[in-house]
């Protein structure tokens, strides 16, 4: 199976103390932060590499993951991360993050999949940046593939993935005939959720995403990686979504002690409101 | 920060560290520090993981990488982590592999390196005896051959990792008195003779365990000893370098996580109405500390940078211990301080680093000792 595995950086949550905006609101000053890949893109990732192989011997390809990013130059340390974790080549499409919306990269990611022609797009349900929730979901519209959001489990079968979404209350199953695009969501990586054609079924992965050893980073610097601009694959690329203004959460307050349980009761009820 | 020899390669460890400390370290680092001890099965974890013998050759089943790729590894799982003595403990092998690997035929290499590296054995390296600390010379575990064995006599003492270490590189007396009579061997777990002393009770590092070892008529094949015999002293002075800059590269991480506690926690803190970062005397004591730790980082990299070029680098590795040990001991310190009457007590972590702290002027040689070295390559 071939697939293709869209990727996005994110700001890392753990220095968004560093996030500033300029006085007026206008935009995010990003100068200084530090990035990781989205946790939901790298699930994917991994939901993608096990579709590509036999769990029990996982240094044979059994299929191809291309993973392809939009950015600037200094988004290639993304794609040679997943590189090293097993993905087999990557694609950067040039572009600084000011010239994309949501809507542009569904477009861009048609065009990339009309080239490509992979048996399915797998990818995060949503970016933890902005939370959108919308590329997997235009990009199947735009594509007129089957989509299956918010996956939990997949297994692959014959010509089609039979994909469990976690739903309140239960679990549904759909099966998508491929092509297909499947949004992931964060169990998809759990020791059984994700088996290839084959996967024994008794087989469990470890838990989470797995780790690039360093002989596998190194390897990945070898891997191919292909740059392509923005405008070769979308005609329009006037930016459909418009920010009109950010501001930041407001700053949370010291904690106070009470004396007595009485007390607390009291500041619920009265200050917080909660009960 | 990071230092300034790192490249992409680097990036993705230090990715893959934090991820593995936030996991399998960080919940549990409380309670493996309170109780002495992290569970085994944490090295083969950190095996699997490629982050357990990542500066070891390929050939060995490491990955290929050197000693800036170790350091880095073990920043991010202190910084994750928030357990010093796990991470130690894990480390040991940093100390008692490379003389195998530098001296130790290709039969010994093959059989010692790959198990530990797979994290399947535990290594350690002894030296330190009860009357013999800095005077490394002066050992007195003696190592006399007979037929196909050595009978190994002496107790070692403060060895790290000791009580479950598989195998110990010990330095032993082959030959007469003072250096030139020192060899290393490598005694297995099991040997008749070779049992564990204690477990000794330690002022920081608890979840590392340290032991004393005693050998009592332990016959060790004669096929375990690494290098030549009475050639052992140059062996270990080889690395003692390499260990000073990672114990350097230790104080780095362990301040910068006592840094990032502390600038946390006068955020949220407050006093006198206000948060206690308001206070410019809080927030300079933060400056401070973010100029030291940013020195010494500096010239624990440079160090790294040139003994991967290949160049000589006993005093200015001792120069980097002592500069990143003092910085360290100041860092927490100030970190305590800035955590008031929450410094003190053992929910913070700070009060933990800063006892952690206080063995780096001492392990791996002691702060005079450094300036005795530097005193010899200066010539005075
Ligand atoms: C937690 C911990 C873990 C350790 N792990 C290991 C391990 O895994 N393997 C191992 O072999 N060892 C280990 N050690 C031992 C460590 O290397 C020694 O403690 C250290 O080298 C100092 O030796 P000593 O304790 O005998 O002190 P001493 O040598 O007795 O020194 C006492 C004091 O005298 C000073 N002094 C000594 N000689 C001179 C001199 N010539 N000039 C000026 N001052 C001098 C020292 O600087 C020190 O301040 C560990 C120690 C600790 C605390
Ligand atoms: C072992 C122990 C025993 C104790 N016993 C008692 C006891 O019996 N009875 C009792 O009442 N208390 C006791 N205490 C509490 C002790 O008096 C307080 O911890 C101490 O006064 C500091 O207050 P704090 O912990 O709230 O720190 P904080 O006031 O939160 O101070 C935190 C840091 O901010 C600094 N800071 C605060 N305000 C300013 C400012 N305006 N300008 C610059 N810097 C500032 C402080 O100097 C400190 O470095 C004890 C504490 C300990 C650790």
């Amino acid at each position: 199976m071939k697939i293709l595995v869209p990727l996005k950086r994110v700001a890392d949550p753990d220095n968004a103390n560093k996030i500033k905006i300029p006085a007026g609101g206008a935009t995010i000053d990003t100068t200084g932060l530090e990035w990781k890949p989205n946790p939901f893109d790298e699930y994917a990732l991994e939901a993608a590499l096990r579709l590509t192989e036999n769990g029990a011997t996982p240094k044979t390809r059994g299929g191809e993951v291309i993973v392809v990013t939009f950015g600037p130059k200094e988004c290639e340390t993304t794609l040679r991360a997943a590189l090293a974790t097993g993905a087999d080549r990557a694609i950067r499409v040039d572009a600084k993050d000011d010239e994309l919306d949501g809507s542009i990269v569904a477009k861009a990611l048609r065009a990339i999949v009309d080239k490509e022609k992979p048996d399915a797009v797998v990818m995060g349900k949503q970016a933890v940046d902005g939370d959108s929730n919308q590329i997997g979901q235009m990009l199947a519209q735009h594509l007129g593939w089957p989509q299956a959001t918010f996956a939990a489990t997949i297994e692959e079968e014959d010509g089609a993935l039979l994909v469990g979404r976690e739903v309140d209350g239960g679990v549904i199953t759909l099966r998508v005939k491929l092509p297909a695009l499947v949004t992931v969501d964060l169990r998809i990586v759990a020791p059984t959720s994700v088996y290839s054609k084959q996967t024994k079924r008794d087989f469990k992965y470890n838990d989470g995403v797995r780790f690039a050893a360093l002989p596998a980073i190194m390897a990945a610097k070898k891997k191919p990686l292909a740059e392509l601009k923005l405008a070769e694959l979308v005609s329009d690329t006037a930016l459909k979504v418009q920010y009109s203004r950010f501001e930041a959460p407001p700053s949370r307050k010291a904690g106070i002690k009470v004396k007595d349980v009485a007390e607390l009761v009291t500041r619920l009820k009265n200050e917080a409101k909660v009960i | 920060m990071t230092y300034l020899f790192e490249d992409d390669s680097h990036a993705a460890l230090r990715a893959s560290a934090k991820r593995f400390a936030e996991a399998h370290i960080a919940p549990h680092a409380r309670a493996w520090e309170e109780a002495g001890l992290f569970p085994r099965e944490l090295y083969s974890k950190l095996a699997e993981a490629g982050l357990h013998g990542a500066s070891y050759p390929e050939a060995h089943g490491g990955g290929g990488g050197d000693l800036g790729h170790g350091l880095v590894i073990a920043e991010e799982l202190i910084l994750a982590g928030k357990s010093v003595g796990t991470v130690v403990g894990l480390g040991s092998h940093g100390i008692a592999l490379p003389p195998i690997l530098a001296a130790g035929t290709a039969a010994q290499r093959a059989r010692f390196v790959p198990r530990v590296v797979s994290g399947e054995l535990i290594a350690a390296l002894a030296i330190t005896e009860p009357g013999a600390g800095s005077d490394v010379a002066g050992l007195r575990t003696t190592a006399r051959r007979d037929g196909e064995h050595y009978v190994v006599d002496g107790t070692k003492t403060f060895i790290t990792s000791g009580t479950r270490a598989d195998l110990v590189t010990v330095a032993v007396r082959t030959g007469g008195p003072g250096h030139a009579g020192v060899s290393m061997l490598v005694v297995e777990r099991g040997t008749p003779g070779f049992t564990v002393g204690k477990k000794l009770d330690k002022m920081g590092w608890w979840a590392s365990d340290t032991a004393e070892l005693v050998f009592e008529g332990c016959r060790v094949p004669a096929s375990n000893l690494i290098g030549d015999e009475n050639l052992g002293f140059l062996l270990i002075m080889q690395n003692f370098a390499t260990e000073r800059i990672f114990l350097a590269g230790n104080c780095v991480a362990i301040a910068e996580l006592a840094y990032r506690e502390a600038r946390a926690y006068v955020r949220s803190r407050e006093a006198f109405g206000k948060p206690l970062a308001a206070f410019q005397v809080v927030r300079h004591k933060l400056a401070d500390m973010a100029s030291r730790i940013a020195a010494a980082r500096a010239l624990t990299g440079e160090v790294v940078t040139r003994h991967l070029r290949g160049e000589p680098v006993p005093a200015l590795a001792a120069m980097a211990k002592n500069t990143a040990t003092d910085m360290c001991s100041f860092v927490c310190d100030q970190a305590v301080q800035l955590f008031g009457g929450a410094g003190y007590m053992r929910e913070s972590v700070v009060e933990r680093l800063y006892r952690d702290a206080r063995l780096y002027p001492i392990g791996g040689g002691t702060r005079e000792i450094m300036n005795e070295i530097i005193c010899k390559v200066e010539g005075y």
